[in-house]
């Protein structure tokens, strides 16, 4: 079987003394979409901040194309082509949004994605470039969060919760665009709490409970109930 | 069950301090001159770390400019008793209240600079000091002024007596601002203190009045600084703007003596007073070398084992010569 | 007259301060540092300078050829080697260690050059003045402002039109949202520093031709640099160099009523918006 593009193998993640994640075992292969679901606290969040480098994590854990990559700080995670798009899409606030989309791409990692295919993909930004963060719309900064991880023409994008604090019309917009943006070639992990909606855009999807995994498999065929067990662990 | 504070170790700390203080308060018998002088100089160290400890260690009120309160309290003691004619008994509680009084406009100025700001705003404050002490003709301008044997007499007559009284006064206020700040952490201010220190988010959710306390702390550090500088120059008999309000005399030294011996904790003012006086007296020779060590030495300590020496040594033994931590003993045991 | 003409040398007293502030204000912005040292560092500058005109038979301002590239490189070292491991949040790691490190500097150059004060030789240019309108300006506080002016475009251009400046940006917004761009906090940091000092090697040297110096020079000028950036307000370049220009005109002015009041009337002004307006003159505007 080819190597996975990403592999996580008995990843154990803390935030201090506390234990978040216990044995996460995962994978993504190459220009495929996968999304992870689960409850309030189930470790989402930290599953993708512990691929990205933010946390600390076991060396061997985490494997990019064969190598191991838990050492690495997130900066040089980031160089190896995996971005992530924050939760709560945390833009810079003193710079522009262009700057904001320009400091992403500053890697120069080469392909589809530059300012130009940003703002065909996501016009309103054109139109906002000049503003500050702040002054855009909650829809209109998780456009600019997802730019600016696309700046940066990741092999592997990390998206925690889309679709948080958005009014339903921009949710549906975001998720429009999403086959798009996977159809270059990248690989994604969507992280969603609207658990029907990760499963319809998804190939396969990994279920966390209380930092385990309790389900895992192809989208398309797990029934709602094995969800729901999954999900509340009941 | 019971909360002590007290556990063997410092029950056998005070027996064996008690006995310290007792044979300290007789050294004008048993000791030498000029060792009685170091004596002094190194209880009035030990007041000034102490106090310094206390702003930046526990209030986390790091200041710089702590030589404004040394240098006021010298300046105040020659006015009061040259210019006023008041005997140094007298002169010296007032010394105390003005450093409080002053203190006060001083902490409404700079409580308004935040972190490492206010360390740079309460140096200036020490400059703005040390210039106006030199605009005072009367106690000779930049030049300074000598305290005139007449009034060195109104501490007591006969120079013995003289340097014992000026031991005693040295000693006294290092025991009485180590009782001061042993009893300020153990009151409701030091539980407040702790905590600021370790979160002011947190504090304030228990209700504590951060400003207030800072501004407690703050003025009586002033005050019993001030009386501390008014105590070093009664024994240098000299003083000027430059000696008094000395960045590196008054506060580089304490400040490398608290991170030395361990910054946050009562003992480490003291372990750091003996060992940078241990140090001065067999490497001062050196001179300039000396004071590179010294700073190497802190920028080592801050960065390897901020805790400091006593840290170090309380990591390994879990000693404490103060009773401040609480532990809780005689848990009833299967309850 | 002659009170215009202190305001006059006050303003152009007041690029130098300017020179003083901008590293100090910059390294703030960045990383929230406060370097106790930079006084000293700015003395250490001129003493490189002397050291470097002695050496070469150089003209001062020449020597700044050296100077600069030195102090920034030493900037990067010390930041990179030294002070990026106090940057836990925490404020007394930093603190205490540029504190440290300004007394080891200080001694350093004690024995290095003795407690003797130096000045570097500039020749014609010290004596130089001209003349308009009935008012005499030296030539070489003229160019100390123009170059304080240019030095602070320069760092404001820098800070909002380049690559670098958006790193330094987006590092101060969110230390971590940075990393996921690829940037290097430690390097980050390593280059304001080197920035910070090759400004303090261009203020070192123009301080050593104007008025001399010597090893226990430093804390007078942190503490004039840090006057101007509190008066300017936190974050604003150019509200430092106004900062710089109030506190200068305060000192010349303090100086024409009394010699003795000069440095004091400057610290009272200072103190004065510190009541007044504790966030300075010209706080950063949001947006
Ligand atoms: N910085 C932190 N310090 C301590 N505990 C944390 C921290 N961040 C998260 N946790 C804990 O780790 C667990 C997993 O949190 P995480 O944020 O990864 O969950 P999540 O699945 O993303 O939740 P949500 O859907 O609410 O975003 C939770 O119990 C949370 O309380
Ligand atoms: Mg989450």
């Amino acid at each position: 079987m080819a190597e996975p593009l990403l592999a996580i193998d008995r990843l154990d993640v803390f935030h201090g003394d506390f234990q978040a994640l216990y044995g996460v075992e995962a994978e993504i292969a190459a220009g495929e979409m996968v999304a992870v679901i689960g409850a309030n606290g189930a470790g989402k969040t930290t599953l993708l901040s512990a691929l990205a480098g933010l946390l600390p994590r076991p060396a061997a854990a985490i494997r990019w194309q064969g190598s191991p990559i838990g050492a690495l700080r997130a900066d040089r995670v980031a160089r190896l082509g995996i971005a992530l798009v924050p939760e709560g899409r945390l833009l810079f606030p003193s710079l522009t949004i262009e700057e904001n989309l320009i400091i992403g791409g500053r890697m120069g990692r080469r392909g589809p994605w530059g300012l130009e295919a940003v703002y065909r993909l996501f016009p309103i930004l054109r139109e906002r470039r000049a503003f500050a963060p702040a002054q855009l719309s909650g829809g209109q900064q998780q456009m600019a969060a997802i730019g600016r991880a696309l700046m940066a023409n990741p092999a592997l994008i990390l998206i925690d919760e889309i679709s948080l604090g958005l009014a339903p019309v921009v949710v549906r917009q975001l998720y429009e665009v999403l086959p798009a943006i996977v159809g270059e070639g990248m690989a994604a992990i969507v992280v969603e709490q609207d658990t029907s909606r990760a499963l319809s855009v998804s190939r396969r999807f990994y279920c966390l409970q209380e930092g385990r995994v309790a389900l895992a498999g192809a989208s398309g065929s797990v029934t709602r109930e094995a969800i729901g067990r999954a999900y509340f662990g009941v | 069950m019971d909360v002590t504070r007290a556990s063997r170790l410092t029950r056998l700390a005070g027996i064996a301090g008690l006995l310290l203080v007792v044979l300290l308060a007789l050294a004008p018998w048993w000791a030498g001159r000029a060792d009685l002088r170091l004596l002094g100089e190194v209880f009035l160290y030990m007041a000034l770390a102490t106090l310094w400890n206390l702003l930046a260690g526990y209030a986390g009120l790091v200041s710089v400019g702590q030589q404004a309160y040394v240098g006021l309290g010298g300046y105040l003691l020659f006015a009061l008793t040259i210019l006023a004619g008041l005997p140094v008994p007298l002169a010296l509680p007032l010394v105390l209240a003005a450093g409080a009084v002053v203190a006060v406009p001083v902490a409404l100025l700079i409580f308004r600079l935040r972190g490492a700001y206010f360390a740079i705003g309460s140096w200036v404050i020490a400059e703005v000091f040390r210039l106006v002490a030199a605009q005072v003709a009367a106690l000779g301008g930049g030049s300074g002024a000598s305290l005139p044997p007449a009034v060195v007499r109104t501490l007591a007559e006969g120079r013995d007596l003289r340097e014992a009284m000026a031991y005693w006064l040295a000693f006294g206020l290092a025991t009485a601002v180590l009782a001061a700040a042993v009893a300020i952490l153990r009151s409701r201010h030091g539980l407040a203190l702790t905590a600021i220190r370790d979160n002011e988010l947190a504090a304030k959710s228990l209700g504590i009045d951060i400003w207030r306390t800072k501004l407690l702390v703050y003025v009586a550090v002033g005050a019993l600084t001030a009386l501390a500088g008014a105590l070093i120059f009664l024994q240098k008999l000299r003083i000027s703007p430059d000696a008094a309000f000395a960045v590196n005399d008054w506060t580089a030294f304490v400040i490398f003596i608290v991170v030395i011996g361990g910054i946050g904790t009562l003992e480490g003012p003291i372990l750091g007073t003996l060992v940078f006086f241990a140090l001065r007296e067999t490497m001062a020779d050196l001179g300039t070398i000396y004071l590179i060590a010294l700073g190497a030495v802190a920028i080592a300590v801050m960065l390897k084992a901020p805790q400091g020496l006593w840290g170090l040594i309380r990591a390994r033994t879990g000693a404490e010569l103060f009773p401040l931590s609480r532990k809780v003993t005689g848990i009833p045991s299967g309850s | 007259m002659e009170w215009v003409n202190a305001v006059l040398q006050g303003t152009l007293l007041g690029g130098l301060y300017a020179l003083f502030a901008a590293g100090l204000s910059l390294i703030f912005g960045v990383m929230r540092l406060v370097n106790i040292a930079h006084g000293d560092l700015i003395v250490l500058a001129a003493y490189l300078a002397l050291s470097i005109t002695a050496g070469f038979g150089l003209h001062p301002l020449l020597a700044l050829l050296l100077v600069v590239p030195a102090m920034g490189l030493l900037g990067y070292a010390l930041q990179r080697g030294l002070i990026n491991f106090t940057m836990g949040g925490d404020i007394l790691p930093p603190l205490l260690v540029t504190f440290g490190l300004s007394v080891i500097i200080q001694n350093g150059l004690l024995m290095g050059y003795t407690a003797d004060p130096q000045k570097l030789q500039a020749g014609a240019l010290e004596t130089a003045s001209l003349t308009l309108l009935g008012l005499t300006a030296g030539v070489l506080p003229l160019l100390t402002f123009a170059l304080a002016v240019a030095v602070i475009g320069a760092l404001q251009w820098m800070f909002y039109r380049t690559a670098m400046g958006r790193a330094f940006r987006a590092t101060s917004d969110r230390q971590d949202v940075a990393l996921l761009m690829g940037l290097n906090r430690a390097h980050v940091f390593g280059l304001a520093m080197a920035l910070s000092l090759a400004v303090t090697a261009i203020a070192g040297v123009l301080l050593g031709i104007r008025t001399g110096f010597d090893p226990a020079g430093g804390g007078a000028r942190l503490i004039f640099g840090f006057e101007a950036v509190i008066i300017g307000g936190l974050g604003n370049l150019w509200g430092t160099l106004a900062g710089g220009v109030i506190l200068g005109i305060a000192q010349a002015i303090g100086g024409q009523i009394h010699p003795g009041l000069q440095i004091l009337a400057g610290h009272l002004v200072f103190l004065a918006v510190l009541a007044v307006r504790p966030r300075g003159l010209f706080p950063k505007m949001e947006g």
